[in-house]
C-alpha cells in the first residue's frame, strides 16, 4: 500500500489511479479535535488574571524584629534565587560533613556577613517564616513546584517566634 | 611636666592590650571565655575517634530500660503504632508488630544472643532470664554500609553508622544485611502515630529505613545520647580510643560480651552481664 512512493517518485501521480484524500470526514474531524484538545489549556486560561505571588512577611517573629534586624540569612536576591542550594548545603553540613571535628560545629552555619545560624529548616527558616502557606507555598504554587521537604520536616518550629541563631551578635 | 614612669607603663600596657585586638581581646586576656559565655554559647560538639557504648545489665532494670526507649523514641519522633493519635487510625496488633519502628528495644537473652544457649557457650543461669537493651551496634565493619546502593548509610570517621534519609530509596538491602535487626522500614506514614512531635528532628516518610544514630544531633550539641542520660548510669558512652574515657574504664574493670561477634561485624555495643 506504499502509495506515497511509486516508480514516478514521491507522491507522484500514478496514471489511472485517482488522487484524493481517503476517509476525508473522519480524518478532518479527528484533526480538528486534536488541535482543539492540544491547545485547550491556552484557550481555557486566555484572559485569566493570575496574580503574582505575594509571600507574606507578616509573622509574629518578624514583627518583633527591628528594621535593621529584618535580614534573612542571605541578601534578598540571593536567598530568593538560591535558597534550595543553601538548604542542600545545610543538609550536607548537618548529615554528612558534620562529624564533630568540623569547625566550629555542624550546628553552626556562618552567613557571608558573619552572622551565625543553626542550619535547620524547621527551626531557623520557619522560626521566622512560621506562615508556610502564605510564604513558601505562594511562590511554589505559582511556579508549580512541589518540594518534598514537608513529608518529613515538621512545620512547627521548636521556638516559635524566635530565630534559632547560634549566636546573636 | 610629662608623665612619670608608673603612668607611662600603665598607659603602654593598656594600649598594647587594645592594640592586640580591641576591647574584646583585652577582656579576653583578663577573663578568658567570659565573652563567649555571655553571648549565647556555641555548644562544643562531643568528638571522638571511635564512639562505643557499654550496657551494664547489672544496673539496668526493666523500668529503666523502658525509660531509655521512651527518651530515645520521643526525641526522634519514632511512631508507636499501638497508640494512634486518632482512634480511626487504629491498627490490629499484628499490623502494629509488623510495622513497628524501633531504634532501641529490649529482647530476651536467647533472641539477643542466639546460639548462646547451646553447649558451646554456657552462660550463668541468671543471664538466660535477662531482658537485654538492644540498639544499633555501630559496627566497625558494618554490613549495612557495604550493601547500601545509594550510600545513604555511611560510616563517619568517629565510627557512627549514620543514615542520610534524603538518599534512602527504601530498597531494604541494609535490613537484610544487618544481623542485629537494628533497622526498621517505614511501611506507612508515621505521623498519625506520634503523639507529640519533637521539633529538632524530622519525621520520616513511607519507604525509608531508619535506625539509631547514637544521637549524632545531641553529640553535635555537646550532649550525651538520650538513652545514656535516661539510664541512671547503666549505660556508658565514650571514646574507645581514649584510654581515660568512661567506656575504657568500664571495659577495663568488667568482663563484657558482644552480640554475634563471630559474624565479624565488630559491634561496638558491649554488655556487662
Amino acid at each position: 500500500m506504499a502509495d506515497y512512493k511509486n516508480e514516478f517518485g514521491w507522491f507522484a501521480e500514478r496514471p489511472g489511479v485517482e488522487k484524493k484524500v481517503y476517509n476525508k470526514f473522519p480524518v478532518l474531524i479527528g484533526l480538528v479535535a486534536f488541535v482543539i484538545l492540544a491547545t485547550a489549556p491556552l484557550w481555557l486560561n486566555a484572559g485569566r488574571d493570575v496574580p503574582p505571588p505575594q509571600p507574606s512577611l507578616d509573622t509574629p517573629a518578624i514583627q518583633k524584629l527591628t528594621q535593621q534586624e529584618r535580614q534573612c540569612v542571605l541578601p534578598l536576591s540571593e536567598i530568593r534565587a538560591t535558597h534550595m542550594q543553601l538548604l542542600i548545603t545545610w543538609r550536607d553540613q548537618v548529615v554528612r560533613t558534620g562529624e564533630g571535628t568540623q569547625v566550629p560545629s555542624p550546628r553552626v552555619w556562618t552567613s557571608p556577613d558573619g552572622r551565625k545560624f543553626v542550619p535547620s529548616l524547621t527551626n531557623t527558616c520557619l522560626g521566622c517564616h512560621s506562615n508556610k502557606a502564605e510564604f513558601c507555598d505562594q511562590c511554589h504554587n505559582y511556579v508549580a513546584v512541589v518540594p518534598n521537604c514537608w513529608g518529613c520536616h515538621l512545620q512547627e518550629p521548636a521556638t516559635a517566634g524566635q530565630v534559632a541563631q547560634a549566636e546573636v551578635k | 611636666m610629662g608623665i612619670n614612669r608608673r603612668e607611662f607603663i600603665r598607659i603602654a600596657g593598656l594600649s598594647t592590650l587594645f592594640g592586640l585586638g580591641g576591647a574584646k581581646a583585652a577582656w579576653e586576656l583578663l577573663r578568658p571565655g567570659q565573652v563567649e559565655a555571655a553571648l549565647q554559647a556555641i555548644p562544643t560538639p562531643l568528638a571522638a575517634k571511635r564512639w562505643a557504648m557499654v550496657v551494664d545489665m547489672r544496673k539496668l532494670d526493666e523500668a529503666t530500660a523502658q525509660q531509655c526507649i521512651e527518651a530515645c523514641h520521643r526525641i526522634h519522633n519514632v511512631p508507636n503504632f499501638r497508640s494512634p493519635v486518632k482512634p480511626e487510625d487504629k491498627v490490629t496488633p499484628a499490623e502494629a508488630q509488623r510495622w513497628e519502628i524501633k531504634w532501641i528495644w529490649t529482647d530476651p537473652f536467647h533472641n539477643a544472643f542466639p546460639g548462646a544457649h547451646q553447649e558451646t557457650m554456657v552462660m550463668s543461669e541468671r543471664v538466660h532470664h535477662m531482658q537485654f537493651l538492644l540498639l544499633c551496634n555501630h559496627c566497625n565493619n558494618p554490613p549495612c554500609v557495604r550493601v547500601c546502593p545509594t550510600k545513604a548509610t555511611f560510616q563517619r570517621s568517629d565510627g557512627i553508622v549514620m543514615m542520610d534519609m534524603h538518599r534512602c530509596i527504601g530498597c531494604r538491602y541494609c535490613m537484610a544485611g544487618c544481623p542485629f535487626s537494628a533497622r526498621s522500614f517505614n511501611w506507612r506514614d508515621p505521623r498519625p502515630y506520634i503523639h507529640k512531635t519533637y521539633p529538632d528532628y524530622p519525621t520520616r516518610e513511607p519507604g525509608m529505613v531508619e535506625k539509631c544514630d547514637f544521637c549524632s544531633k545531641l553529640l553535635a550539641k555537646g550532649e550525651l545520647p538520650a538513652c545514656v542520660v535516661a539510664s541512671k548510669g547503666a549505660l556508658t558512652f565514650g571514646d574507645l580510643n581514649d584510654e581515660k574515657s568512661p567506656v575504657r574504664e568500664v571495659l577495663k574493670a568488667n568482663f563484657t560480651i558482644r552480640r554475634k561477634p563471630h559474624l565479624g561485624t565488630n559491634p561496638q555495643v558491649y554488655y556487662i552481664v
